[in-house]
């Protein structure tokens, strides 16, 4: 029997289109940056692709900084634009990030503020995980001279609750600081209009969407020149160097696009499957946790964050592996050790609950069949991990 | 021989990253078991209890785990046990040095960790059993009994000394596929499996002190736990004070380096550490000789089949690697004393003695006293 899939928010299979015009182009020969008919024939697959990525997305081409993905895109926002800011006013030194960030965003502005002197201020969340934008104004208003940057993503990866991006951005512009807007999770699932949006910077990567691993951007207003983190060929913009991967961009180019296209049907089609996936562990276990904003407009379609109370989540992810269903329990892994994630505490949920969290996310892919099989082997699942919940817990009474 | 006959069951291999373990694993698959891989986090940051490539709880050896279970074909998972290692075995070794005992954590480990921690979970997760790459064979009992303990075969590896604290329930869900073979013949096996741990050097002391200085670890973590460090060194003869140490901790019963007395003793003979008094600090010193223990008595004991009713002549081991001892053991309640055949020098309280009728485990106490013959 085939694994039934769940977990489209770690990785998503690549669409026919994306495969195509990988495929089509891993045999041809050409470094983009030659000057010769070889070199030039990949040049202008690169910059076909990011002029289609350019236009999906309302953005000018030049805007379009091509990196090895999202992590990438979110480091060269937040170190370049911290390094570029302070080096033009000393003065800027503080970072007001979301505390419900991706790690690929919180990592860097915590190494910032323990290597280079950054003051990071984490903005608090509701407890749906949204931000609260006073918090954002006051610190905004304290001082403005002094903030470098702020950074809150578009949609949450964990519990899908989105963010306010265009009060955030009006907010921060109202003072004159730039806005980085982390949009791996959203892209694909919600109707994105950088144009719109105006934020200064903004990461997508390609495999959340349906294209390969590996190549992603960051969109950059054109006034905006972050420090390099790779230095070397300058081949984006003199801001991001490596040799392109002309494959890789151009099926980042044909996922988006289907991505975009597609989006309101497959929208509609993930928010009727989540509600039955969430509905129906509703009738198997009466009191799970289903976390995030209730109002579908307020979060990603396709996700469905779950807490099992008295369960621990790697139980969970464990026994339902043994069934072939793949999800997460949506937290960061350090050193392969589960850790409680650092988005349900500041949403407000104590460590146990934290931790008995799964995360089902859906997909172009996902089928009724997929949830029914998952319902069909929920319920003894949930009851086994019951049993041994809080057995390795600390506390318990000496044997 | 190894407890595997018993049908197919499901288990969890408990995967260190080292080859032990990865071969235990291997080997229970083959013999038609339901196998899971499981590598144990027993620090939430690996990093502070050590560093380097010694330890079962390194980021690299849960990716040499990792691979094993890619290489033998199993699903493989991490298990967060760091909370109740932190309080089961390491809290307990901090409190035993500040009482003035030497306690042996690895055996902690197991009665409460690997057989307890995790066989209760692996349990109510479905799973019938617990695999380890320990060197200690597994006889099955008649139908319906429990599987005796016995040493390894190759007695230089024997760990059956660590498993001594193993309830009959316990052992019920243990599987030691290692029992019979020698650790080169494992290596070999290993290799010829194509486990990338084949030729990963054995790991050594105590998991969770990085660089082996236990003194060290001690003095930073002990804190206020001990009552006071430092404290005089006495001789037991004359009752002179011969020197100050500034660490009772850093001793161990038996101990003859790391004294720092300034002169020699008045026979010219070397002084070996007798006792330790934690509460005044005091560090008693003697002759060898004085060291010798004849007589035992122990607490706290943990039966690996039936306790012990009637005494026995059979032979007792007092520390991991330690001689065997022939000794006669009896049991009144709780208490368990032991008169040794052949003197034991430097026996410390705190240490485990397991009991042994000829290579069969028969359980263990914890020492409380030892003496010399009067």
């Amino acid at each position: 029997m085939d694994a039934v899939y769940l977990d489209h928010a770690a990785t998503t299979p690549m669409v026919p289109e994306a495969v195509d015009a990988m495929t089509a182009l891993l045999t041809a020969t050409g470094n983009a940056s030659s000057l010769h008919g070889p070199g030039r024939a990949a040049r202008r697959v690169v910059e076909e692709s990011r002029e289609r990525i350019a236009a999906v997305l309302g953005c000018s081409p030049v805007e379009v900084v091509l990196t090895s993905g999202g992590t990438e895109a979110d480091n060269l926002a937040l170190k370049g634009l911290f390094w570029r800011r302070r080096a033009e006013d000393p003065r800027r030194t503080r970072l007001l990030v979301s505390a419900v960030e991706h790690h690929a965003v919180l990592d860097p502005a915590l190494w910032l503020a323990e290597h280079e002197g950054a003051e990071l201020e984490l903005l608090p969340v509701d407890t749906d995980g949204r931000l609260l934008l006073e918090a954002l104004e006051v610190a905004v208003a304290r001082d403005p001279g002094s903030v470098a940057l702020v950074s809150v993503m578009a949609a949450n990866n964990e519990v899908g609750t989105r963010q306010p991006v265009h009060e955030v951005v009006a907010t921060a512009h109202a003072h004159g600081v730039p806005v980085h807007v982390d949009a791996v999770q959203a892209v694909g699932h919600l109707e994105v209009d950088l144009a719109e949006w105006g934020a200064d910077a903004v990461a997508l990567t390609a495999h959340k969407l349906g294209g390969p691993y590996g190549v992603g951007a960051l969109v950059l207003g054109r006034g905006l020149d972050p420090e390099p983190l790779l230095h070397g060929g300058g081949q984006e913009r003199d801001v991001r160097s490596g040799t392109l991967d002309p494959p890789a961009v151009a099926a980042f180019a044909a996922a988006l696009d289907v991505a975009v296209r597609r989006r309101d049907r497959l929208a509609g089609d993930l928010a009727r499957l989540r509600e039955r996936l969430v509905d129906g562990v509703r009738g198997l276990v009466p009191d799970v946790i289903v976390n995030g904003p209730v109002d579908a407009a307020d979060r990603l379609p396709h996700i469905a964050h779950l807490s099992f109370p008295g369960c621990e989540g790697d139980s969970l992810l464990m026994l339902l592996d043994a069934h072939g269903v793949a999800c997460s329990t949506g937290s960061a892994c350090s050193a392969g050790v589960p850790q409680a994630s650092h988005v349900l505490l500041a949403m407000g949920r104590d460590e146990a609950t934290a931790r008995s969290s799964l995360r089902f996310s859906l997909g172009h892919t996902t089928t009724d069949a997929d949830v029914d099989r998952l319902l069909s082997v929920l319920g003894p699942v949930v009851e086994r991990a019951r049993a041994a919940g809080g057995l390795t817990a600390a506390g318990r009474a000496r044997a | 021989m190894n407890g595997l006959e018993s049908g197919r069951l499901r288990v969890v291999a408990a995967m260190s990253g080292g080859v032990d373990s990865a071969v235990a694993a291997a080997r229970a698959k083959d013999a038609g078991h339901d196998v899971t891989g499981v590598h144990l986090a027993l620090s939430r940051n690996p990093r502070s209890y050590r560093s380097g490539a010694r330890g079962c709880c390194t980021i690299e050896d849960a990716n040499d785990a990792r691979r094993a279970a890619d290489v033998i074909g199993i699903p493989f998972y991490v298990w967060d046990l760091s909370d109740r290692f932190h309080e089961d075995v390491v809290e307990d070794f901090l409190d035993e040095y500040a009482a003035g005992r030497t306690p042996n954590p690895c055996l902690r480990c197991n009665e409460r960790i690997k057989f307890a921690a995790v066989l209760d979970r692996a349990r109510a997760l479905g799973f019938d059993a617990v695999v380890t790459g320990h060197y200690a064979r597994l006889e099955p009992g008649a139908p319906g009994e429990v599987p005796a303990l016995h040493r390894a075969t190759d007695q230089a590896k024997d760990q059956s000394y660590v498993l001594g604290v193993l309830t009959a329930d316990q052992l019920a869900g243990a599987l030691l596929p290692l029992g019979d073979t020698p650790k080169d013949e494992v290596r070999r096996e290993a290799a010829a499996r194509g486990l990338t741990v084949a030729h990963k050097p054995d790991s050594h002391d105590i998991c969770f002190i990085a660089d082996g200085d236990t003194g060290g670890w001690l003095a930073e973590k002990l804190g206020d736990r001990a009552p006071r460090h430092d404290g005089p060194i006495i001789d037991a003869e004359t009752g002179e004070e011969l020197g100050r140490h500034d660490g009772s901790y850093r001793f161990t019963v038996g101990q003859r380096r790391g004294l720092r007395l300034g002169r020699p003793a008045a026979d010219g003979r070397p002084r070996f550490v007798l006792d330790i008094e934690p509460v005044s600090g005091t560090v008693t010193v003697g002759s060898r000789e004085a060291l010798s223990v004849t007589t035992l008595v122990a607490d706290r004991p943990r039966w690996c089949g039936a306790a012990l009713g009637e005494p026995l002549e059979g032979t007792v081991q007092l520390r991991a690697h330690g001689a065997e001892h022939r000794a006669r053991v009896t049991v009144d309640g709780d208490t368990v004393r032991v008169e040794l055949r052949n003197p034991a020098s430097g026996v410390a309280p705190g240490q485990a003695v397991v009991i042994y009728d000829g290579s069969r485990v028969v359980g263990s106490a914890t020492i409380i006293r030892a003496a010399g013959a009067d």
